[in-house]
Parts: C-alpha cells; structure tokens; sequence
C-alpha cells in the first residue's frame, strides 16, 4: 500500500514536469526581439506553466543556437546566409525554416536638433566613410558628425552593410554599439550623431530623415517604396509539428492579436486587413 | 579488553557505560587513520588541483584555438596593421589599433588613479584616527564590489553626456570617459593593497624616523614610502591588471571605434580594446573559422600580458614580505 503511494507520488511527479515544465527558448535579433517578447508576454497568459527565454543578442547569434540546437526558435532581422549558416545547419542536420512574421525599415536618425531632413544613399556611405566629418557640408550646423554603427553581430549592421554601404568597409574612426536601444541612448544624447535603428526604436528623442526621398512610414515600407525595409523572421528546425506550442508561436503574427503587437511595437504587420 | 589490560601503559579501568577510548591503537586502528588521514590529504589536494588545472586548461584551450590563425594568417600583419574588417570579402585582422586601444585605456586609468590610491593609503595608514580608518576602509572595499555593468551604464548614460555638455566633445563615449571609470574600479584594490603593505612596516621605522627630527611629511615620503616601495608597485600591478582585463565598461564607454587617436595624445577620440573585441565579436563567429582565430589570437595576448603582470605583482609582494622580515 505504501509502495503503491510512492509510485503514484512519482507518477504525478513526472507528468507535472512533462505538463509544467514546456520551455520554448528564443534567440537572435535586437530588433526583432521586442516582437518575441510581446508575444511571449500573450502566450504565458494563455498558458500558463509555459516558460519563453527571449535572448537578445543579434541575429548571427540566433543564427548560430539554433544550429548548434540551443534554441527552438531564432529571431533574425536578415536572412539565414545560404554559404556559412544554411550549409552548416544542413551538415549538422538542422534544416532551416523562416517564417516572415512582418517588415520593418532601417531608419537613418539623426539628433532631433538636427536640421536636416533628408540624406541621399550615397551621402550616408560618405559618412560612414569618413569622407563627409561636419553637418556643414551636408547644409547643416558646423558641427563634427559623430557616426555610430552597431557591431558586426548584428542582423541592422548586415542590412545597412548591404543595402547603404554597398558592402565597402566603414572607416577606422566609426563608433560601435551593441544593440538597439543603446543606439538610440546614444544618438539621442548627442547632438552630432548620425545612426541607423529598427523603425520600433524610432520615438520623439531620435529623427529619421528621408532616405533618397522617401519617408520610412508603414505603407513605404510594406510594398518596398522605403529602400532600406526588410522582412523580419523567425527561423525553426525543419516546419514545427502542427498545434504545437512553437507551431502557435511562429503562427501567431497571422491572428489579430499578433498583428496588433507586431504594430505595437512599431513594425509593420505583412497582412493587410 | 584484553588488550588493554596486557599493554604496559598503565589505563584506567575501562567503565561499562561508556565508549573508552585507549591511547594505543590497535593496528586496525592504526590503519584506519593513517588512511583517513591519506585520503583526507588526497582530497584537499584533488580541490586546490581543479583550480590549478583550469588556469592551465585555460590555456591550453586558448592557444589551441589560436594556433591556426597564427599559422594561416601573417602574425607581422596581425600586430602591425590596424585594419580590423573580419566580415569584409578578403577579411583583415590587423589588431594594433585595439592592442594601442587597450594600452591607451589601461595607462591613462593608472594616471588617474595611482596618485589618488597611494596618497589615501598613506592617509588611511599612516594620518587619519583608527576610528575613521575602521569605517572607511570596508567603504572603498565596497567600490570594488560593485558589477562592471553598473559602472558601464553610469558611463554612458551620465558621463558620456556631461562630457559632451560641458568640455564640448563631439562624443561622450571615448578614451577619457573609459580611462575614467577604470581609474575608479582600480583605486579601490590600490588601496587597499598599498594600505596593508604600508602598515605592515611597523612602529619601528616611523619612531626611528621622528627621533632623528623628520617631520610627519618627511616620515611619510622620505621613509615609509620608499620602505613600502614593493608592496606599492604591487598595488599599481594589480589595479593595472583589473584595467586592462576589464571587459563591459569599456564595451559600453570606449565608442568602440577601431582607431589609434590622432594626434596621440586626444583621448577624446573613441577607441576600441582587446577585451570588448573579443566580447563583442565572438557571439557570431563561426568555429573555426579565421576570425575565431583571430579573436582566440587576442585572447592569447591578453592571457600573456595578465600572466606576466601577475608574475611581476608575485614577485613583488614576496620581496615587500621578505624586506619586512628582514627589519
């Protein structure tokens, strides 16, 4: 009788681990990592007893934990690269699949102080180049341009790479910070500062000005008027098993609750309804 | 019992109701605590082992993961040049700028912080009451207890501002504001090791120093300093050594710009050092590639820069114990 109580002691013991301890790990992207919060947020209100990590630490490193299997799902801000991480993921048996949860732009801000409204393509390369120092030769106070760039782990670094620069080198003289929100803390204190955030972190402190004439805005964006939107993804190990937690996770951004969230937090949701 | 009764050592009379305990041993006895006190030793020296062994892991790991870039890549080009483009088509891992970054960050916080940190040992030791010295002193040790990231965010958030409000920098995130804050995670350990080196002198020579009619400026300077003089230097080596292995304040202060300032002196200009290259970069590198390398390279420089400091710091601090023994 006694036995038998310990065995039913252990029984429940181990469905209560198996039901309460569901964990859903999450990596990647700075920018995309406010959507995978809000959603976690919502997904721990409906089920209770489900644990979400949210790691912020750029899209390479999502990239590169779920490769090595130490996430379930990765935040990325870019897409996975077909030569280093898709042939890698391939060789460890990890198949690769995105799911474009909405869009978003590179916005170029600037200090609200700042004049300017406007910069062409090739005038922000300058000035990532060093070519351009002082606002003066852009039509703007003579003050020196302090132009800051996020570090090389990050998936924003790989679109502006891209997208602006062209895939030339930045000059020596470019300060590096390592995640959004400190972009934004910087530009945001200092006058002279040039930067480039996801559109979410774009607020009353910090001015993105017009890109080649275009305004980051949510239609510009969505149908690519914009020259420096991109889609925002999450990245699984092969298509999740249907109705499972990370299925309704990677999912959630088609239902009207996600859309709402995807917009919350200032990106732009792909579906229009 | 018997035994104990057949044992030339006189025992008292062993009582019934109670656990008597012989001076003789059996040889059973004997051998349970020769080897209790064996295995006890062995498993003292397996735990002092495991930190031993890591340090010495530590480098075997690091230098493996190195060895590679330093044979597939020029070593010359790698400390000369300062083109550091890991992601660029051909990439280049030129590492002077950070290894001049991390030279710059470290010197000008010992400037900074070695004349505050000896002068409030001598304070401590040598001027101020006991009473005072007894609260103060745990208040600095405080200081150092306080997590680098704090420090950081100070830096950027209040410091990196203020500069730029009231002395006109371009940028608030530069060498100064680094050297900075450094400078104030160093004193405390300056302190407090120069503290204890000083004090340790003894009575002896101050009284010696006053009988001949040195004043208390003269004691201080002409003697007790000079006598500490090891023990001093082996302050300044260890708060160097918390500079230079300092990671997130400078990830968070320096700019991170891969850049020697020109002219040299400028330290308003953003720098970039050893530690937050290899912290900012190593999340995305793949294994094994010729970046991994190269970071595990400037691992490696700085694992021989620490080594030799600590080294010099040892050193130092024997000398300062055996001049003390000595007077």
């Amino acid at each position: 009788m006694r036995q038998m109580r310990w065995y039913a002691a252990v029984a429940v013991l181990a469905i209560g681990s198996v039901a309460g301890a569901e964990t859903l790990r999450i990596e990647g992207s700075t920018t995309v990592g406010p959507i995978a919060d809000a959603f976690a947020d919502y997904f721990k209100t409906i089920q209770p007893g489900l644990e979400i990590t949210v790691n912020k630490t750029g899209s390479g490193n999502g990239a590169a934990a779920l490769i090595d299997g130490r996430c379930d799902i990765a935040t990325m801000s870019r897409f996975m690269k077909t030569d280093e991480e898709f042939k890698k993921a391939v060789e460890k048996g990890v198949t690769p699949v995105a799911h474009m949860i909405g869009m978003d732009g590179i916005c170029i801000v600037v200090h609200p102080s700042n004049p300017i409204k406007e910069l062409k393509s090739d005038q922000v390369r300058d000035i990532y180049q060093g070519k351009i120092k002082s606002w003066k030769e852009l039509g703007g106070p003579d003050t020196p341009i302090v132009a800051i760039s996020r570090d090389t782990s990050s998936g924003t670094y790989e679109g502006f790479h891209e997208m602006v620069m062209k895939k030339q080198d930045m000059a020596p003289g470019i300060e590096q910070v390592n995640a959004n929100p400190q972009m934004h803390a910087r530009v945001s204190s200092t006058v002279g500062a040039i930067g480039y955030v996801g559109m979410g972190f774009v607020d009353a402190k910090v001015k993105a000005v017009r890109f080649d004439g275009v305004e980051p805005k949510r239609d510009t964006i969505l149908n690519g008027t914009y020259p420096l939107s991109r889609p925002l993804f999450l990245f699984t190990n092969g298509y999740p098993k249907l109705g499972s937690t990370i299925h309704k996770f990677v999912t959630f951004h088609l239902t009207e609750k996600g859309q709402e969230l995807v917009e919350a937090k200032g990106f732009v949701p792909i579906t229009k309804y | 019992m018997t035994t104990h009764k057949d044992s030339f050592i006189a025992l008292p009379a062993p009582a019934a109701d109670r656990i008597y305990r012989p001076l003789a041993l059996t040889p059973g006895e004997d051998l349970k605590g020769y080897i209790l006190a064996k295995a006890g030793h062995a498993v003292l020296f397996a735990i002092t082992c495991t930190s031993v062994l890591s340090v010495l892991l530590i480098f075997f790991f690091v230098i493996r993961e190195a060895v590679p870039f330093v044979r597939d890549y020029s070593l010359a080009q790698f400390l000369t040049r300062s083109d550091w483009y890991p992601e660029a088509g051909a990439a280049r891992f030129g590492a002077l700028a950070v290894i001049v970054g991390s030279a710059y960050v470290t010197l000008a916080a010992l400037v900074f912080a070695v004349p505050v940190g000896i002068l409030a040992a001598v304070f401590l030791s040598d001027v101020v009451d006991f009473r005072v010295r007894a609260w103060v002193k745990p208040m600095i040790e405080i200081l150092a207890a306080i997590p680098s990231v704090a420090y950081g965010f100070f830096a950027v958030r209040v410091l990196a501002p203020w500069m730029q409000t009231h002395w006109g920098f371009p940028t608030g995130t530069n060498a100064l504001n680094s050297s900075i804050v450094l400078a104030v995670m160093a004193v405390p350990t300056i302190i407090s090791v120069a503290e204890d080196s000083i004090s340790a002198l003894g009575p002896e020579l101050r009284e010696a120093a006053y009988s001949l009619g040195s004043t208390r400026m003269e004691t201080t300077f002409k003697v007790v300093i000079p006598a500490a003089h090891s023990g001093i230097i082996a302050a300044v080596v260890l708060g160097m050594m918390r500079a230079i292995g300092e990671t997130m304040v400078v990830w968070m202060a320096s700019g991170n710009a891969n850049q020697i300032p020109s002219p040299w002196w400028d330290l308003s200009q953003s720098i970039r050092t050893m530690t937050a290259t290899v912290a900012g970069e190593m999340g995305e590198t793949a294994k094994g590639s010729l970046h991994y390398g190269a970071l595990f390279t400037v691992g490696v420089l700085l694992l021989i820069v620490t080594f030799t400091l600590n080294l010099v710091s040892e050193v130092l601090l024997a000398r300062a114990k055996k001049a003390l023994g000595k007077a």
